[in-house]
């Protein structure tokens, strides 16, 4: 039999039954329609996840003092007080390949402007930061050099602390503040960030020199944290162990002593991310595949009922000269073509609902080629899987007993 | 001359197993009809005759014996050799009509043409037109089973045995459910058919004014035949029609 011939006896069958064949064709659209609308969702975080990432700056490094910190605003981990300035400029002037470091000390501090006070994060930086970080200026200019060296009483408004102490979108450069009752003179306010991939709001954040807080803020003469930023066309492999030894020598540490420092870039952060989010992806799209394997069975379901319900018919043709095969063919094609059919509404449905999702809670949601592809091709196995057997029962009757058969 | 016989058992035997107990529908049938017979096979029910129509159409293996359909032994035919014997050679109508439900008269004739060789839609649509033409029912090619009566369903049903030119027909109780003026109307159709084109008929039958309409009538007993004779005074199917149709206007 052609195969124009076995599809149009398909698609007449289905036709047929339209109420029987749209509800089991709703089985495999809403499983394709989750596949695909699961796997845009998680492709959306992770892209938005790189493309933070990103602008946080991939070449960035940071050194943290004690061996186990995470990441380099973590608060209280102040017992190890072996990370000093010096160490920061040694890094500077021995590691090749280097462009920028900041030291840096953090602490958490209320903030008194005139009419309001506010808790926030103080980062104590080397003047440097805001070229590591990629970082842009709202309002006025980055505290310099100079202010570091003379730990000067200058503060960096982020935004969010600027609109909590003197109101949305206000210049306040030149104004006063105060941290644990000493006025800073406030030098500029820093460009939205945004949240950070990790840690807290990159917004809500006063930054003064470092060497301020040391002294004036704190009491101490280590540092938290070191912040780099490598030079175009080097990598974090080449330049983390160099910094390593160096620290160990100069931290006098022994061979079998652990480094009393934790080096991390945000390059590797990111690699972690983005197979956090992939896993995710995959955990997404395989809970979507199971209802998609419902679909599968619902197919199954109504195929085992349509070959019982045209035994007479199958007899027929088997009469007329059917042979096994075609009897076969028509069951299988039938089902593909259901599966199909459902699979193709469920990729236009998944696409609106990506749409839809992207709109509605604010996320970005990608549907890749692949995802279709994929979705589609799960829908034409599934098909083939689960018509199979409904298929074979119905190629295996015996023409006299389906002709027969009441 | 070709003197083979379009059907040629010798020594024919059918025996389902159900359960524990053997049932011998068949228990040695041998015959020969020669092409261009139409002959009526009789005999009380569970004889065995729609078991030998089966065999003899090619819908079932026998348990033993041989039989050699045109000259060729099928009893040991595949189950694919077997489906394309059915499909060129053969043509079946049953009791009950068998056609596919809503679909129209020329889609339930083309539907063998469907499983020989490949036959353009065109070709398809004018053979099964003709075969339809044939049995009377050229104006009613769309028309689907449930707008036709018992009578013109059997005849979409003869039209379908027809369509692939087999060189056999065989009907099991063709008229088992038509009324007798219907039924003499299907006789025609097969007397014409036997006549014109030379096609060898086979049918079964329980009444025995149907069964003069052949011209050979074999009585089957506990899957034996018991009775092999030729029709003496065989009726016309033609003349009759119009006798019915002469006292319908007497009345
Ligand atoms: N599939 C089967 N399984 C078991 N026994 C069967 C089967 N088909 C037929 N028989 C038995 O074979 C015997 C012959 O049956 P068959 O149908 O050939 O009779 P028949 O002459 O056509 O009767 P009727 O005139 O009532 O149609 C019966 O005893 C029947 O019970
Ligand atoms: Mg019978």
């Amino acid at each position: 039999m052609s195969p124009i011939t076995t599809l149009s006896i398909a698609v007449t069958a289905l036709r047929r039954n339209a109420m029987r064949t749209a509800l089991t064709a709703l089985g495999m659209i809403i499983g394709v329609a989750a596949v695909i609308v699961m796997v845009a969702i998680g492709h959306g975080a992770q892209s938005s996840i790189e493309s933070r990432i990103r602008s946080a700056g991939t070449n960035v490094v940071t050194i943290s003092a004690g061996s186990n910190a995470f990441g380099p605003v973590r608060q209280g981990f102040g017992n190890t007080t072996t990370l000093t300035p010096e160490d920061a400029r040694a890094i500077t002037d021995d590691v090749p390949g280097i462009d920028y470091v900041s030291p840096g000390v953090n602490t958490r501090q209320q903030v008194v402007a005139e009419a309001a006070n506010w808790n926030t994060q103080i980062q104590g930086a080397g003047a440097d930061l805001p070229a590591i970080r990629a970082w842009s200026l709202e309002f006025g200019s980055f505290f310099t050099e100079q202010d570091v060296s003379r730990a000067e009483k200058v503060a960096v408004l982020g935004g969010i602390a600027r609109d909590e102490l003197f109101g949305p979108g206000t210049d306040p450069t030149g104004a006063t503040i105060r941290i644990g009752n000493q006025p800073f003179r406030v030098t500029g306010v820093l460009a939205r960030k945004g949240q950070a991939a990790m840690g807290p709001d990159q917004d809500d954040t006063v930054v003064v020199p470092y060497t301020t807080v040391q002294k004036k803020l704190l009491g101490i003469t280590h540092l938290q944290s070191i912040t780099l930023s490598v030079a175009n066309g080097v990598s974090f492999q080449t330049v983390s162990p160099r910094i390593t030894d160096l620290l160990r020598t100069r931290h006098g540490l022994a061979p079998e002593d652990p480094d009393d420092f934790s080096i991390r870039s945000l390059e590797e952060m990111a690699t972690v991310l983005t197979s956090t989010t992939t896993t995710m992806t995959w955990l997404l799209a395989s809970i979507a595949a199971v209802s998609l394997l419902v679909g599968g069975i619902g197919i199954m379901n109504i195929m085992l009922v349509s070959v019982t319900e045209r035994t007479r018919e199958i007899g027929l043709r088997l009469s007329v000269g059917a042979r096994d095969f075609d009897v076969l063919l028509q069951f299988l094609v039938e089902a593909v073509v259901l599966s199909l059919t459902g699979g193709a509404i469920g990729v236009a449905a998944g696409f609106a609902a990506s749409m839809a999702v992207s709109r509605i809670m604010g996320w970005t949601a990608v549907v890749t080629g692949d995802a279709v592809l994929m979705s589609f091709g799960f829908a034409a196995a599934v098909g083939v899987f689960f018509g199979f057997y409904p298929a074979r029962k119905a190629a295996a009757l015996d023409p006299i007993a389906a002709l027969r058969y009441e | 001359m070709n003197e083979t016989p379009v059907i040629a058992v010798h020594d024919l035997t059918k025996t389902y197993a159900v359960g524990d107990i053997e049932v011998r529908a068949l228990r040695g049938v041998s015959l020969q009809i020669p092409r261009g017979s139409f002959v009526a096979l009789t005999g009380p029910s569970g004889s065995g005759k729609s078991t030998f129509m089966h065999l003899a159409g090619c819908l079932d293996r026998p348990t033993g014996g041989v039989y050699e359909l045109n000259g060729r032994d099928v009893s040991r035919f595949s189950k694919r050799e077997l489906a394309m014997v059915r499909n060129r050679e053969i043509g079946f109508v049953f009791q009950g009509f068998n056609l596919l439900a809503r679909t129209s008269a020329i889609e339930n004739v083309e539907l063998p043409m469907l499983y020989g060789p490949p036959v353009p839609a065109r070709e398809r649509h004018r053979r099964a037109a003709a075969a339809l033409e044939a049995v009377g029912l050229g104006g009613r090619l769309d028309h689907h089973p449930n707008q036709l009566s018992g009578g013109q369903q059997q005849r979409v049903a003869i039209a379908r045995a027809l369509v692939n030119e087999p060189t056999l027909l065989l009907a099991d109780e063709p008229t088992g459910n038509l009324d007798s003026r219907t039924s003499i109307e299907v006789m025609g159709i097969f007397q014409r058919l036997n006549a014109e084109r030379g096609i060898t008929i086979v049918l079964v039958t329980h009444e025995p004014d149907i069964a003069e309409y052949a011209t050979r009538v074999i009585g089957f007993r506990d899957g034996r035949i018991r009775l092999d004779r030729r029709v003496l005074q065989r009726r016309d199917a033609g003349d009759e029609l119009r006798k019915f149709d002469a006292q319908g206007e007497a009345a």
